[in-house]
């Protein structure tokens, strides 16, 4: 018996979705909804067990780095790709909240979806999808962490459009699977440049050379610049950055989990969890990293002014998530990376709830997801409120709520920046600022249209009704860890202890990120700290007058300012200019100049030219031989008159006859 | 015996056997002559997979070697030969061949006899092709392969079946004739048609009884051969008869021209004008990327607004084949397993995609995108063998096209990252064109009525598709099997090409340019110790004392 068994076997973590998967998709189809309930729900438990065993494991070996492999995979000349697994701090958080969650949503999507049909299908592509993130947080290296990444974009485009009937929801999961695409050219040419560097894409070599290597400078467009930027192009995409975010929203199309799973707890974070694996790269990188943090606070600020006037209960939510992503970003961008993967994981546990509770509401309404034709529901659904509001409270960031730990040391990390000197660091802190006032203030919108005043849809038809245990108790369950799970941050706060996430994480990022706080510091965070809270309250409240108080003045307000509002309820109209931009002209170009220009009048027009000039010639000489002896005694005529003409009068014909004559 | 001498022999006339017994059967006893043909073919395949053994990891040059004179004067021999880049090609070619065949059981109703004949003639060709190493040899199979494909466009095709099986026969013979002229040429200057002997006397000095050609003369020898190879791959602009071939080409033909006639052409690219001109090739390289990554950009654009699904699929092939030229001109190791992984690849998956389009003509005879939709309803198996297929063809890590796309594009940056990263565009735009037409077909509603009743996959059907997917998935996992078996193949191409280029360590670029730098500024360095502890690294690692 090995002393590891769990870790030594680590394969079976991911392999049992992937069994889940594959026997749900041949035989689910002829199964009861039981059946297919097992299969999944058991495969996903068995290995969160698995993974909570794994990670047992790895502390109980004091914490050592875990490397094995398992088998090469693809292997040419000095490059080698294997089926390599590791497990580090880093891991043990991902693959915890990936498993955990994504076990969770499992089980609330029994009930969601139990009146669906394909919900084999669905559970298929739900365990695959938990089989692909597994591989890519435990990838050990980029190229089988590009096996999950592709691989949760696979299931990403197959749940989107789950629905495929709809013509948007198919539209939504292309648009998925082709944005991300266009990230993941950037993230193959950044695995191709750093082979080229380094000659390996394994993460332990490849960080132990890089660690070794001089950093660029800051504005300098080294290896690890460049290098940098494609990665960070490919987790743009997954993590749906400017200017790749505008998949996202549309892919709300999906069913609810999916939304819930995918597009906000696990899959949309694997950017951010490549920038943070990659973090040794970024250090050498001081460009890059600013342009992390900028990428990342613009898009923050950007999606939540977007979310402000979105009516749809499950967009607001997705800009929300654009804009939460966008907070990581900048935390790994000033450096901070252990406060990115914190933000990271409370974010994993309120806004998996956010969804969760918004199916809730959703699924209590009938299928309605247009909040304006919502209200007063929170005597109605009470358990699905209590959570969703614990969430709310978790994003909006107020103590001791989750989200206000982990928001609170970004944007201390942000203050303190020295990248890009301190003025950059100001302005980002702004950003993050004005996104936590943002924040605040349609969280709570969404709380009040919602849940508040009085109902705005017939009650008559619609009969609200709480949804059924298997859905509440996940809500439950997130609703527990939105509230304790930043908690390990909170000695820090009060000055009776470290921070124990970013201690915890301190073998990874160590050599990164600065040491603990210190006192000063302290002082300084608790200021922060309140000014944070203050600007959430300020958006609460504003949240409270604009939405309850008076709710008749909402419409002049937007009335006053119609273009900045009609701009932001369009989305700044990004989806627009893309079409214009991008996909028209590209459809254009290659139907009238590519292909019926170049391709049939072009080439084939020229060939079937040369084919034509060869039939036209050989009719002509066709005629010539006609078997009337005079016109060939012309034409021996004609040959004589035509070569004494050259020998006589052509510059040096004659000689040239003559010489074919010998 | 058959592990003995005559292993290559066998392959390439059993088939040829097996199709003279047919036309000896009865030519109204359908049923038995496809099975006959069906028990020639798999026989046939089992055959090529006892060359495996006989193909050692790691060990370049010929195995299996046969010689016998055939014609004195001049003199053509019989030459045969297997590396690790033709042994997977020979496999590929006799795998689609049983998969055709069954691909045609209900599809091909008259002449019937005749048809198997024909793919059996073309299975002969090909591997012939692929297993000549005599000049003359080569070329004789090169054009017997030829005649069985025209008439399986030309009698079996669809409605322009006679315009496409012309021009595919002019476009190919314009190719050959200069490639005639080049073997021609090369046997009066070297006296024989062998292609190891003359691979020998080109990589000697004309002192030492070589052949030494000039630059002008080794360049018009290399057009001559790369134009015939060029026209068979096809490579952007000579691609025109590919869209009509397979338009008009019965499903099996189209299996066939795409899984492997396609891939003579790169072959050729591989066994002749690499290893025979060295000089001219390196010259060209840049044209020819030029033309292949055109050809990735330009095929996947215009696939991407094919009304008709199997224009689309045929323009695809231009983008995919575009990879293999680019990784074989790259001149990288590493790009070279790459382009040969993704011939194979591409014959799989484009193969499995052609037979599904197949599928769906039978089912309603056309192949205009715009008469499906909302497929996925009536006929979920088929769709999600489409989608499977579909994505392999996207190059979706774990499925076969990843590998090859993969190591083509890995390759090709370590030596020209601005070629490679033209190239990967091509990653982009077939998500686009392949996913955009899955939508439209099986997507949606059902637009039209005749849809609504089509019959989901038979059992015929499901077991070749599901044959298809497992070889995908294996190809996608297990591609060691393969790679490990024709990296020194391809090692000993590239030494061909660039002798004096060692490929085993990673090209070092990067060092060598911090180095410059470090030696440039030699104060600078001792000034700052964090730097200069650094440099001693980076040089240590160089071997730099």
């Amino acid at each position: 018996m090995p002393k590891y068994p769990m870790l030594e076997f680590l394969w079976i973590v991911p392999l049992l979705p992937l069994l889940g998967s594959a026997v749900n998709g041949l035989f689910g189809a002829k199964w009861p909804n039981k059946i297919v309930n097992w299969v999944a729900i058991g495969s996903t438990g068995l290995s969160f067990l698995g993974a909570l065993e794994a990670v047992r494991e790895f502390f109980e070996s004091g914490q050592v780095l875990f490397h094995e492999e398992f088998f090469t995979w693809i292997a040419a000349g000095n490059f080698r790709a294997g089926f390599d697994l590791q497990m580090d701090q880093l891991t043990v958080v991902m693959v915890l909240v990936v498993t955990g969650v994504g076990w969770l949503i499992h089980i609330y999507a029994t009930g969601y979806m139990a009146h669906e049909g394909g919900y084999y299908r669905f559970f298929s592509y739900l365990n695959l999808f938990m089989f692909f993130m597994l591989i890519l947080v435990l990838a050990a290296n980029y190229v089988l962490l590009f096996v999950g990444w592709e691989g949760v974009g696979l299931s990403s485009y197959l749940l989107i459009g789950f629905y495929f009937l709809k013509k948007s929801a198919s539209d939504a999961g292309k648009k998925a699977f082709i944005v991300n695409r266009i990230g993941d050219f950037g993230f193959m040419l950044g695995m191709f440049l750093l082979f080229k560097a380094f000659g390996t894409l394994d993460f332990a070599q490849l960080f132990a050379k890089a660690d070794r290597w001089p950093a660029d400078a800051m504005g300098h467009l080294g290896t690890f610049t460049i290098a940098c930027l494609l990665l960070f192009m490919g987790a743009c995409g997954k993590s749906a950055q400017l200017p790749l975010y505008v998949w996202l929203p549309d892919a709300m199309e999906g069913p609810t989990p999916v939304s819930a799973l995918i597009h906000a707890a696990t899959m949309v974070t694997a950017g951010v969890y490549v920038v943070a694996r990659s973090h040794i790269l970024f250090a050498h990188a001081p460009t890059a990293m600013l342009v992390v943090a900028i990428v990342g606070g613009t898009t923050a600020f950007f999606a939540a002014t977007i979310g402000l006037v979105q009516t749809d209960i499950k967009k607001v939510l997705a800009y929300s998530t654009v804009s939460q992503l966008g907070y990581m970003f900048l935390a790994c961008g000033v450096g901070a990376f252990s406060a990115g993967i914190f933000h990271l994981m409370t974010h994993a546990f309120f806004k998996a709830l956010l969804f969760l509770a918004a199916g809730s509401v959703i699924h209590a309404m009938g299928g309605e997801q247009d909040m304006l034709r919502m209200g007063g529901l929170s005597k109605k659904i009470r358990w699905t409120y209590v959570t969703m509001l614990t969430a709310t409270l978790a994003i909006a960031g107020f103590p001791p709520f989750a989200g206000f730990f982990s928001k609170d040391s970004i944007l201390l990390s942000t203050f303190e920046n020295e990248y890009g000197g301190r003025n950059v660091g100001y302005a980002l802190y702004g950003f993050g600022l004005a996104t936590a006032l943002l924040t605040a203030f349609y969280m709570f919108r969404l709380i009040f249209l919602t849940f508040h005043g009085r109902p705005r849809f017939d009650e008559h038809k619609v009969h609200v009704h709480e949804s059924p245990n298997n859905m509440l108790a996940p809500l439950m369950v997130l609703a527990l860890l939105s509230i304790v799970g930043g908690w390990l941050a909170a000695p820090a706060m009060l000055g009776t202890g470290p921070d124990y996430f970013s201690k915890f994480l301190q073998p990874v990022f160590g050599g990164v990120e600065a040491a603990g706080a210190e006192a000063e510091a302290r002082s300084l965070e608790v200021t922060l700290a309140i000014v944070a809270v203050l600007t959430a309250l300020l958006g609460a409240a504003v949240a409270y007058w604009l939405y309850l108080k008076r709710p008749e003045k909402t419409d002049a307000l937007a009335k006053s300012l119609k273009p900045a509002y009609s701009t932001l309820l369009n989305k700044y109209y990004v989806d627009e200019l893309y079409a214009a931009v991008v996909v028209k002209p590209l459809l254009w170009i290659s139907t009238n100049v590519l292909w019926k220009g170049a391709d049939i009048a072009g080439i084939d027009g020229a060939v079937n030219g040369i084919a034509e000039g060869a039939t036209a010639i050989g009719d002509g000489v066709r005629h010539a031989q006609s078997g009337n002896t005079r016109s060939y005694a012309v034409w021996v005529v004609v040959g004589a008159l035509v070569v004494i003409g050259v020998i006589f009068f052509w510059p040096f014909g004659g000689k040239a006859v003559i010489g074919m004559v010998h | 015996m058959l592990h003995g001498g005559h292993l290559l022999s066998v392959l390439i006339f059993f088939p040829a056997v097996g199709a003279l017994a047919l036309l000896l059967l009865r030519g109204d006893d359908h049923k038995f002559i496809r099975i006959i043909a069906l028990i020639v073919s798999l026989a046939e395949f089992l055959f090529s997979l006892l060359m495996i053994r006989a193909v050692p990891a790691g060990a370049a040059g010929y195995h299996l070697e046969e010689y016998a004179k055939w014609i004195n004067q001049p003199p053509i021999n019989y030459h045969l030969g297997v590396d690790g880049i033709s042994l997977f090609l020979v496999i590929l070619t006799t795998f689609l061949t049983p998969i055709s065949i069954l691909a045609s059981w209900k599809s091909i109703a008259h002449r019937v006899k005749e048809f198997f004949v024909m793919l059996l003639m073309l299975e002969v060709g090909v591997v012939g092709v692929f297993l000549s190493l005599d000049l003359f040899l080569f070329f004789l199979f090169w054009e017997v392969m030829l005649i069985p494909m025209a008439l399986l466009i030309g009698i079996w095709g669809h409605d322009r079946r006679v315009y496409a099986a012309v021009k595919f026969i002019l476009y190919t013979m314009a190719g050959s004739i200069f490639m005639l002229i080049g073997i021609i040429w090369l046997y009066n200057a070297t006296g024989t048609f062998d292609l190891p002997t003359i691979q020998t006397l080109l990589h000697t000095p004309a002192s030492q009884g070589g052949l030494e050609l000039a630059p002008r003369t080794e360049t018009l020898l290399f057009l001559a051969f790369f134009l015939a190879f060029a026209i068979k791959v096809p490579l952007f602009p000579l691609h025109t008869w590919l869209p009509d071939a397979h338009v008009e080409a019965p499903t099996a033909g189209s299996v066939m021209l795409a899984g492997v006639l396609l891939k003579m052409g790169t072959y050729g690219m591989i066994r002749f004008c690499l290893p025979l001109f060295p000089e001219a090739s390196r010259r060209a390289a840049g044209w020819v990327a030029a033309l292949a990554i055109i050809g990735i950009i330009y095929g996947a654009l215009v696939a991407m607004v094919q009304p008709n699904l199997k224009k689309l699929v045929a323009y695809s092939s231009v983008s995919h084949l575009g990879f293999v030229v680019l990784g074989i001109f790259a001149f990288h190791n590493i790009s070279m397993q790459g382009a040969v992984y993704q011939m194979l690849a591409h014959g799989i998956s484009t193969g499995a995609l052609f037979l599904l389009v197949g599928m769906l003509y039978d089912r309603r005879h056309t192949f205009e995108i715009s008469e499906y939709g909302g497929l996925a309803t009536p006929m979920p198996k088929l769709a999600a063998f489409f989608l499977f297929v579909a994505l392999s063809s996207l190059g979706l890590p774990m499925l076969n096209g990843f590998v090859g796309e993969y190591l083509v594009l890995l390759g090709t940056y370590q030596r020209h990252w601005g070629w490679a990263s033209w190239a990967a565009l091509g990653v982009i735009f077939s998500a686009c064109y392949l996913l955009w037409s899955y939508q439209r077909v099986f997507f949606g509603e059902i637009t039209r009525e005749k849809n609504r009743a089509l019959p989901d996959a038979s059992a015929r059907e499901k077991w070749i598709l599901a044959t298809m997917a497992v070889v995908t998935l294996w190809m996608g996992i297990g591609s060691t099997f393969i790679t490990k078996r024709m990296a020194a193949a391809a090692q000993d191409v590239i030494d061909q090409v660039e002798p004096q280029r060692p490929y085993e360590a990673a090209a070092p670029s990067e060092f060598k340019r911090n180095v410059v730098k470090l030696n440039a500024t030699p104060t600078q360095t001792e000034q700052d110790p964090a730097r200069a502890a650094a440099n001693i690294v980076a040089r240590e690692r160089l071997g730099i004392r």
